[in-house]
């Protein structure tokens, strides 16, 4: 194992550059002066594509591999009851809760 | 007045948090269980959980822990899992600034989970906004350092089989993605994104599709630009 004093600086490492992927935007633009106009313009249109991307991001490990198969189901009926309680209703809790009550069950019933 | 108007912020950022709770609770769980495993207590997990804050980089730290890599090596290797969160920020310029001090804590705050709760929030009349998202960031980050604590002590005696509860972020993400489908006028560039990562995730592996998919979306809204601002006006005329 290595020493604490190693470990200790290799987790103040990976804290550090995470607080610097979230600062870059702010260190580029946030002083005072005015954002520019094409960094406003990405401001207000990058959360719609950035959710998008973590809706694919959440579902990367899906395959359609023999092995992989019961996983992937219950990954795309959880998905899909979720848009369809939240369609239907519109209630948050209860499109997450419901969507992941099934996805609990299939992955208990298919495994 | 003012205390009412408090105890309806206060509540306001614990319903709109739920769904982290639970995702977090299971992820912070599973992160204090494997550092745990690793051979670092409890203080460690909390330590790294206090710090850090980010899912994915404190699993990766844990391995590079048992494999004792160099300072350097974890720098890198967290910079690049964590580059998508450079895209973050773009959307609260304005606001964070407009927090003072806590803009900071709302900058080293800012997981995929907080960033898309921020984005979703309509907040109704008599919430103060300023507060009720300084809240949400600080709730998500207790629920994140409480979990990694809980599998830090309890190890592998969980007393209920848990698995499968973080299906609730991934929810959470769809849900926000319909609800802005919704409410933004222009639907390029949720469409952007959608085709964009999922042609990189066929194309290349799930480990490394995320950061040539942002980019492609990037250089996309960029050249879209000129649609986009025109259906985001249409309505408004």
């Amino acid at each position: 194992m290595i020493s604490s004093f190693q470990a200790l600086l290799m987790i103040l490492a990976a804290a550090a550059v995470t607080f610097l992927t979230r600062a870059i935007p702010f260190v580029l633009f946030g002083g005072k002066r005015e954002i520019p106009r094409p960094v406003q313009y990405l401001g207000s249109c990058l959360p719609p594509a950035m959710i998008a991307t973590l809706v694919v991001y959440c579902l990367k490990s899906i395959s359609f591999a023999p092995q992989a198969l019961s996983g992937t189901i219950a990954q795309l009926a959880g998905v899909a009851a979720v848009v369809g309680l939240h369609l239907y209703r519109r209630n948050t809790l209860l499109s997450i809760g419901g969507g992941t009550l099934i996805y609990m069950v299939l992955i208990r019933v298919l495994a | 007045m003012n205390g009412l108007r408090k105890n309806v912020t206060i509540q306001y950022a614990v319903v709109q948090t739920v769904p982290v709770f639970f995702g977090y609770l299971v992820l912070g769980i599973a992160f204090g269980i494997m550092l745990e495993q690793a051979g670092y207590n409890v203080l460690w997990s909390v330590l790294c959980s206090v710090l850090i804050y980010a899912g994915s980089a404190q699993y990766l730290l844990v391995e590079l822990l048992q494999s004792g890599a160099s300072v350097l090596t974890t720098a890198s290797l967290t910079f690049l899992l964590n580059s998508r969160h450079i895209f973050y920020g773009f959307s609260f310029l304005d606001s964070f600034r407009k927090l003072g001090k806590k803009g900071v804590y709302m900058i080293f705050s800012l997981t995929d989970e907080t960033y898309s709760v921020l984005c979703s929030m309509q907040p109704p009349d008599g919430v103060d906004r300023k507060k009720a998202m300084f809240l949400v960031a600080l709730l998500d980050h207790l629920y994140w350092i409480f979990g990694s604590a809980v599998g830090a002590l309890l190890g592998q005696a969980m007393p209920l089989d848990f698995t499968g509860i973080d299906f609730s972020m991934t929810a959470l993400f769809v849900v926000i993605f319909l609800d802005q489908w919704k409410s933004y006028r222009s639907h390029l560039p949720a469409c952007i994104g959608l085709i964009s990562s999922a042609v990189f995730l066929v194309l290349l592996d799930p480990d490394g599709f995320l950061l040539p998919s942002l980019i492609v979306t990037l250089a996309a809204l960029m050249g879209c630009k000129r649609m986009i601002l025109l259906q985001s006006q249409e309505v408004d005329d």
